[in-house]
């Protein structure tokens, strides 16, 4: 976290926006005040206010995606200073204040950048790839009213934590956008290792580790090549050990699939 | 007048439920293909609801608002679900769990679907486990549980303070594979704008894709709402800041009944507001309940000093001292008000004195910060976030919030509204949680409806409609919905008004807070309604809404929903200004016992109200449905 200011004393920083009236015209920097700036403002309320001065003199404002602002749904989604979700480390842009500003600043937003990311206006990106990655296999097929008791397959507390670490993905983008390949490695690791750790997810874990990385490739996403600036930004913190994880599970499941015998049972069984 | 049917089925309280289930109708698997479904919403009930209904063979189309249905604000629930496992041995059972909910409701949720709740709650557990929800584990292996506001029992499940994404995820997992199978339409960044009701029947709704503004025309063969609560009425809420009424709002203008609107739980552990600027309030987990221990000073004058500084002997611990059996896990009705009450003594803290300590010095020397830091560990982070202070050092500061309302489309026990073919699930729905709803109750309620009511009740409505039958989105009641979007759209873009949308709605929530707040007034209400018609003319009038409609505008959608909030805030304040007596989060400053607890009035109050939609400009109708008490006894509440 940067140093922070100590008073609360109101203060003004200049926006170069990234604006972009639709997903297939050029867009462009464009330079906004924003004045009277409380340091105990977030940073979408910030914009909130330049939006509203913006309306007040009949210009369209600032689009940018938002929902909760408390760093759990993903939604938002900038890049600010050229780092996603701007400076502070284990937080979104909703949970970034503006105490890490100083008078006269020239803060730098533009939306996450990646192929697979095409802008829709402005600051908000279309991620539905991540959405399509998920349902290549990022479940567990169990139907509604199959379970046993919940208690009846013990999980060590220690796989259950580390499940837990990599579910508390938010599938915001911000490794992606971070990511000089635009890869979406951490985002597969999590949900593969989220999964593959507990005991329930063992009958799928090869098909998933295959069809989830097969669904990104097809997306536009590019491969991993180590820089661990995905785990830097991760509003989460979600750590690149995962990925390793994922590495293995993927050549495990590749060369397995090659050697496996296949059932009967494929081909209609009794 | 509407028909109010609750359709509870007879025998004993215990045994409805199967009963039910085994003596309504279904549909043959071959004919379950023919029918379509449509579902608003991808919170837990939502998301739920579609991947169950698709499992069993009906065709699916999910529509929602969010880029993606994993973003519904279910995902920012963070303590925990409850569940009458009884995995501590500690006397937990269906019937408790049956009887603290409605206690907990004071005495104004219906019985049956009560008990109802309580009874799925296990199964719940086991299919979210079974789909790899990262439970909290103990070291066996075994799941672990938390205690909740309300309850004398451990029966809280949690996945760290983030019980609700997990929870939501598992459900959106499901979700995903049946969209992959092609068994689901999704239908993200869709917002719902009408609802059609064709021959009295919900049949479809009318859509706008708020990327491209196009309108569309959706029809089914019955329309099923999961589209949350209501309370960004208020503007500053513990809700995102996306949630709205306008789904519901639309469908009670169709003629749907709204059922007690005025039932609005406010969270007593929130971070205080800081500023005008503000655009939401964030919870802090009822889950710190368990080790945090809530205090003012017993001195005003001590009120603006350092806490380190005041000693032992001058602090109030007044939950403790008023609530000793409960304490600091009193239920959060009962928390919210004793906080503004010591609030309006002046003992309040912070800058604005509008705050309560919630100290740790405690359980941090008791089990030592690492321990602490290990259960509450990202609530302490989001506090130091947004304060810029380290709550392992000095005590939190808290205040209440609007958090849910219990109040929403009126159901009956299949949680089919008035107008059949129309379903509401979740915090859309009225039916379970009462006059207030206990913590960890929601996620149970918001699964229960999606996984294991709905699934079945829904069938027992089609059965009763021909296959096939479903009209054509070319029939009259879809044009003239469809117009009735675009008219309501045009006209906001063509308002050649000054201020933004934003400004309206600080306003509106103002009145709310101010006159239909944590304690309400006959004058009060009166008051607010005669403000609130005066802001909406102001609103229509003098709204700016730049851009067009056909790209993405965001300031078009909030337009949209503000607008139905000045209607709904009416509503919320009438039903308010009519209930003569206090109940859980409904608190009349006139019906109070001398301790400053809830009067309730069963003789004459003892019923649900359901609104029901007279016409633009008419006093809409009042209708009741009796809450009949068959096995419970309607009781004062005490937590003393």
């Amino acid at each position: 976290m940067v140093a922070e200011q100590s008073s609360k004393k109101p203060f003004s920083v200049t926006l170069r926006v990234w604006r972009q009236a639709g997903p297939t015209v050029p867009g462009k920097f464009v330079d906004y005040p924003a004045t009277n700036i409380s340091p105990d403002m977030s940073f979408l309320e910030m914009l909130d206010v330049v939006n509203d001065e913006l309306t007040k003199k009949g210009e369209e404002p600032i689009a940018f995606a938002h929902d909760c602002r408390e760093g759990i749904c993903g939604t938002c989604s900038c890049t600010i200073n050229g780092k996603p979700h701007g400076p502070g480390k284990g937080v979104a842009t909703c949970q970034t204040y503006m105490r890490s500003y100083r008078e006269g600043d020239l803060i730098l937003v533009e939306p996450f950048r990646a192929r697979a990311f095409p802008v829709i206006k402005d600051l908000v990106t279309d991620r539905q790839a991540f959405d399509k990655i998920q349902q290549a296999g990022g479940f567990i097929s169990v139907r509604t009213g199959a379970a046993p008791d919940a208690n009846s397959i013990p999980v060590p507390k220690e796989d259950a934590d580390l499940a837990m670490d990599a579910a508390s993905c938010i599938g915001c983008g911000a490794c992606v956008a971070a990511c000089k390949n635009a890869s979406a490695m951490l985002f597969v690791a999590a949900k593969v290792s989220q999964l593959g750790l507990l005991p329930q997810g063992q009958p799928e874990r090869d098909k998933r580790v295959l069809a989830m990385v097969q669904t990104m490739d097809d997306a536009g996403f590019g491969n991993c090549t180590n820089q661990y600036e995905c785990s830097a930004v991760c509003p989460k913190l979600i750590s690149h050990d995962f990925i390793a994880r994922l590495n293995r599970d993927y050549m495990g499941a590749l060369f397995k699939a090659r050697f496996r015998p296949t059932s009967n049972a494929a081909a209609g069984g009794a | 007048m509407a028909k109010l049917e609750s359709k509870v089925p007879s025998g004993p309280l215990a045994d409805k439920w199967q009963k039910h289930k085994t003596e309504i109708k279904l549909v043959n698997p071959a004919n379950k293909r023919k029918y379509e479904v449509i579902v608003v919403g991808a919170g837990l009930a939502g998301s739920s609801a579609a991947a169950t209904l698709a499992e069993l063979g009906y065709k699916v189309k999910n529509f929602v608002f969010h880029d993606s249905p994993r973003r519904a604000h279910s995902i920012a629930a963070q303590g925990g679900i409850n569940a009458a496992k009884n995995y501590q041995n500690d006397g937990d059972s269906v019937h408790r769990l049956f009887y603290d909910t409605l206690k907990g409701g004071d005495y104004r949720a219906r019985e049956a679907n009560v008990h109802r709740l309580a009874e799925v709650s296990v199964n719940i557990i086991d299919q979210c486990a079974a789909q790899g929800v990262p439970f909290a584990r103990e070291y066996g292996g075994l799941l672990a549980n938390r205690s909740f506001g309300g309850a004398q029992v451990s029966r809280t499940f949690y996945a760290r303070g983030q019980t609700g994404q997990q929870l939501l995820l598992g459900a959106y997992s499901a979700l995903s594979r049946m969209i992959g199978q092609g068994a689901v339409e999704m239908h993200n960044n869709s917002e719902m704008l009408d609802l059609v009701v064709v021959d009295g029947h919900a049949k479809g709704i009318v859509v706008r894709d708020l990327n491209t503004g196009v309108i569309s025309r959706h029809s089914a063969d019955a329309v099923v709402l999961a589209t949350g609560g209501y309370g960004n009425v208020f503007n500053l809420s513990t809700y995102a800041r996306q949630s709205n009424a306008t789904a519901i709002w639309r469908a009670y203008k169709r003629g749907a009944c709204l059922a007690n609107p005025c039932y609005t739980q406010i969270h007593p552990t929130c971070i205080p507001v800081s500023g005008d600027y503000q655009s939401k309030l964030t919870l802090m987990s009822e889950s710190l309940r368990n080790d945090g221990r809530i205090w003012v000073p017993k001195k005003k004058e001590d009120a603006k000093k350092d806490p380190a500084s005041i000693p032992e002997a001058d602090r109030d611990y007044y939950l403790e001292r008023i609530y000793p059996s409960f304490g600091n896990l009193a239920p959060r009705d009962v928390s919210s008000r004793a906080a503004m009450r010591m609030c309006d003594e002046g003992r309040g803290v912070g800058e604005t004195g509008l705050g309560v300590y919630l100290d740790f010095a405690d359980v941090i020397k008791r089990l030592g910060e690492p321990v602490v830091r290990e259960r509450y560990g990202n609530l302490f982070d989001i506090y130091h976030e947004i304060t810029a202070e380290n709550a392992y050092k000095t005590p939190m500061r808290i205040f209440p919030a609007v958090h849910y309302t219990m109040g929403g489309l009126w159901v009956d026990y299949n949680l089919m509204s008035n107008i059949p073919g129309l379903f509401v699930l979740g915090e859309a729905n009225f039916s379970d949680h009462g006059a207030n709803r206990l913590g960890a109750s929601a996620l149970m309620q918001g699964l229960a409806d999606g996984y294991f009511v709905i699934p079945y009740t829904l069938g027992d409505y089609l059965a009763g409609q021909k296959p096939g039958s479903r009209p054509k989105t070319d029939a009259a009641e879809f044009k003239q919905a469809e117009e009735n979007v675009s008219s309501m759209t045009q006209r906001m873009l063509a308002n050649k008004g000054k201020e933004p949308v934003s400004h309206f709605h600080k306003r509106l929530g103002k009145i709310m807070w101010d006159h239909c707040g944590m304690a309400r007034t006959k004058a009060g209400l009166e008051a607010a309604l005669q403000k609130i018609p005066a802001l909406r003319e102001e609103f229509h009038a003098n709204v700016k809404v730049p851009g067009s409609a056909d790209t993405l505008n965001q300031s078009l959608e909030q337009a949209g929903r503000v607008a139905d909030y000045m209607e709904l805030g009416e509503l919320l304040c009438r039903d308010a200004l009519t209930r003569e007596e206090s109940c859980g989060g409904h608190f009349r400053e006139e019906y109070q016992h001398p301790d400053g607890e809830c009067k309730r009035d069963d003789e004459n109050f003892g019923h649900v109200a359901a609104w029901e939609y007279q016409g633009e400009g008419k006093t809409p109708l009042r209708n009741t449905e009796p809450l009949n008490y068959e096995f419970t006894k309607m009781s004062v509440r005490s937590y003393k």
